[in-house]
């Protein structure tokens, strides 16, 4: 989970300056905002099942260990070869192990968060295996080797004429001259390429959105069937998750499956829920011959038994970033970090450490929608608010916020002090103000005076109106 | 490096939700939890069985961009298949697995089909297979892998034909499952895929687009 050097503001006041990704963002406040509030309106159970969902996650967290050993003796028992890695780069070497066993030159990639956090494509490319994203948006970001800029749509900070640019480079084979002008012909052309590498793969890798304590099985989901051809068509399939996936029954699975497609795109369910058990069986006409699965901690197991704890219960819809305030303002790319927008906020520092990003925590104005709208009612803002805690504590804050805290905390220690300071500085900023009412410079508030004014304070401060209205209701 | 790892996942995890291993009482209430998998709670939506069901499940699979046809007979199934075909200008040629309730059917009747058997192949354009159970609850057809059921006839083609018997619609995901349990009683087929749709995606500009890697088309015979 690297950054790219520039530092949060750069890339923040980049994103807000770049007319394509401000295009592209609208796509998000419009349609992902407005299908999901759709989709929930129509599921009169939606309250139930978001609870039920958290008490199930909440208790599998509890006694994690047992399910994922339940879990592991149900996916042995149907012939799954399972492997732990405890790191990110023990996750890649057990990945490039399996591949290089069967000598494999080429792999297919469905959608997967974890295989993009221990940056998998990179290390399998540096060892001389050619990874393939499969699903559209993350085919597109290979080719322009970005980052995903969201959980389930990851190229949705394209405009359709960027992906034409990127594909007419790309294709060299195919007709200069041809038409793209639709999302459809650019879709129909990936589907043409791709159609190829699915069917010349030696191992397809895919991601899990569950694994099922009950059955052995693992779940993905996907709109495209991408996911379906990869791990369907080679001689191996590797699954590539993290521990915090696995849910205890398949009526477990049931419930959240309610909420997922929902949160995310405002579809009731997603077009393909596959539930995969092993490896080909003897009779099958198809299938993968292997069926491997590595299961990555990653720091996860260090945040159990901590306020962090509910960040585990994530099932990676993405509502909170459709629904964010400063994502819709600019994007997933300004975070700098695998996962973006308020769950990227909380989980980036909650993996990485609480300085390997300490401003995402900050990136936020707490208007607590990204709580609300959690299926998985995770407190995303008072998770944030930890970390800012933790800064101020380690005095890694920025040095104004640091002064500016410890200044108000002395006086509001003081209230005869704060109240006449309070009176005093609304005095002032009122005759800063003059007649207009507003202030267009501020010492110490530079930031906010240099792209709006300030309205300045009128009347009395709110101690003295709460006085008099305590002093009115004690009259008989 | 995979056993160390795992023994130091287990023990950091155990370490941190505070229990040792070796707690029977533990192990046997979260085998105990497993081995009663109960409901949740089933929306009013998928707590419907029969008829009700049969339109619910008809009303979605069409919401779904999925063309719907009803055959009186399972022996209606070739000719409504050749008639779709037809229809849609498409190549009198399909893919299907060794299904007994397709297989014994009387495909000649429906000349000039021409029907290949076993896994979709690349050039295949037209698949057809039989699902397991069609859910009312979303209009989810939940189809099994096995020796009669190629998963490839899923995917690969660019139009897929589905039969579902009218008796095994059923409400919502937790009926499925039961059935699904009872017929397999040693554990899950290799794949159980839930299809609720055509392939689609809307990852340019969030415009949906049918035909994304799988099956553009989803035609679905209802059969008694």
């Amino acid at each position: 989970m690297t950054a790219d050097g520039r530092s949060f503001d750069t890339r923040v006041e980049g994103a807000l300056a770049d007319p394509q990704l401000q295009q592209a963002l609208g796509n998000v406040r419009r349609r992902f905002v407005a299908s999901r509030a759709a989709a929930k309106a129509a599921l009169p159970e939606w309250g139930a099942l978001s609870d039920e969902a958290k008490a199930i996650k909440d208790h599998v967290l509890g006694h994690l260990d047992l399910y994922l050993e339940a879990w592991e003796r149900k996916a042995t028992a149907a012939g799954a070869k399972v492997h732990w890695a405890g790191t990110a780069s023990e996750a890649r070497d057990t990945v490039l192990g399996i591949c290089r066993q069967v000598g494999a030159k080429t792999v297919t990639k469905g959608k997967s968060m974890v295989a993009e956090e221990i940056h998998l494509n990179q290390h399998l490319e540096a060892n001389g295996i050619t990874p393939i994203e499969t699903d559209l948006g993350e085919y597109i970001i290979q080719l322009r080797g970005e980052m995903p800029s969201h959980i389930i749509a990851p190229a949705v900070h394209l405009t359709k004429a960027q992906v034409e640019a990127d594909f007419r480079k790309a294709h060299t084979n195919l007709p200069a001259d041809r038409s793209m002008v639709e999302p459809s012909e650019m879709v129909a052309e990936a589907r043409g390429i791709l159609r190829e590498k699915f069917l010349a793969a030696d191992v397809g890798i895919t991601g899990a959105n569950f694994l099922i304590a009950e059955t052995g099985t693992s779940v993905i989901v996907t709109n495209e069937g991408n996911g379906d051809l990869t791990q369907v068509l080679p001689r191996v399939h590797v699954v590539v998750t993290s521990i915090d996936k696995v849910i205890p029954t398949l009526e477990d699975v049931s419930v959240i499956l309610r909420l997922l497609a929902r949160s995310a795109t405002g579809q009731e369910i997603s077009t393909y829920t596959t539930f995969s058990t092993g490896p080909r069986r003897p009779g099958d006409p198809d299938g993968p011959e292997a069926y491997h699965v590595v299961v990555v901690d990653n720091g996860r197991s260090e945040l159990l038994g901590t306020p962090l704890q509910p960040v585990l219960r994530c099932i990676r819809c993405g509502a909170c970033m459709n629904h964010c305030p400063v994502y819709q303002a600019v994007g997933g790319h300004a975070y700098g970090a695998v996962y973006a927008g308020p769950i990227g906020a909380v989980l980036t520092p909650a993996l990485d450490g609480v300085m390997a990003a300490k401003d995402l925590p900050n990136a936020t104005p707490f208007c607590g929608r990204c709580e609300e709208v959690c299926p998985m009612q995770i407190p995303l803002p008072g998770m944030m608010r930890h970390f800012r805690e933790q800064q101020v504590a380690m005095a890694k804050a920025p040095a104004a916020q640091r002064v500016g805290l410890a200044v108000w905390a002395w006086l509001a220690g003081r209230p005869g002090v704060y109240r006449l300071v309070t009176r005093a500085g609304m005095r002032v900023m009122e005759m800063m103000a003059g007649r207009s009412g507003r202030l267009r410079r501020l010492p110490l508030a530079g930031a906010w005076t240099r792209h709006r004014d300030l309205p300045a304070p009128e009347g009395r401060t709110f101690h003295d109106l709460w006085a008099e209205r305590q002093r009115a209701r004690a009259k008989p | 490096m995979s056993d160390a790892a795992r023994a130091k996942i287990l023990g950091q995890i155990r370490h941190a939700v505070g229990k040792v291993d070796g707690d029977a009482a533990r192990r046997t209430a979260v085998e105990a939890r497993i081995a009663a998998h109960c409901r949740g709670s089933v929306p009013a939506r998928a707590s419907v069985a029969g008829g009700e069901a049969m339109v619910a499940f008809v009303a979605r699979l069409k919401a779904a961009s999925i063309s719907v046809a009803e055959a009186a007979h399972l022996s209606d199934v070739p000719r409504l298949t050749a008639d779709y075909l037809r229809a849609h200008n498409l190549p009198a040629r399909l893919r299907m697995g060794a299904d007994p309730d397709l297989a014994g059917l009387d495909w000649a009747s429906a000349a000039p089909l021409e029907i290949l058997s076993g896994r979709a192949e690349a050039g295949d354009e037209v698949s057809l297979a039989k699902a397991f159970a069609g859910v009312a609850e979303t209009g989810t057809l939940v189809l099994t892998s096995g020796p009669n059921n190629p998963t490839t006839l899923n995917f690969l083609p660019e139009t897929e034909i589905v039969v579902v018997r009218a008796g095994d619609v059923v409400g919502g995901y937790e009926d499925a499952w039961d059935r699904l349990r009872a017929a397999y009683p040693g554990g899950l087929p290799r794949t159980v895929n839930w299809v609720s749709g055509p392939s689609r995606t809307a990852d340019i500009e969030q415009t949906i687009v049918m035909g994304a890697h799988g099956p553009r088309r989803l035609h679905v015979i209802v059969s008694g």
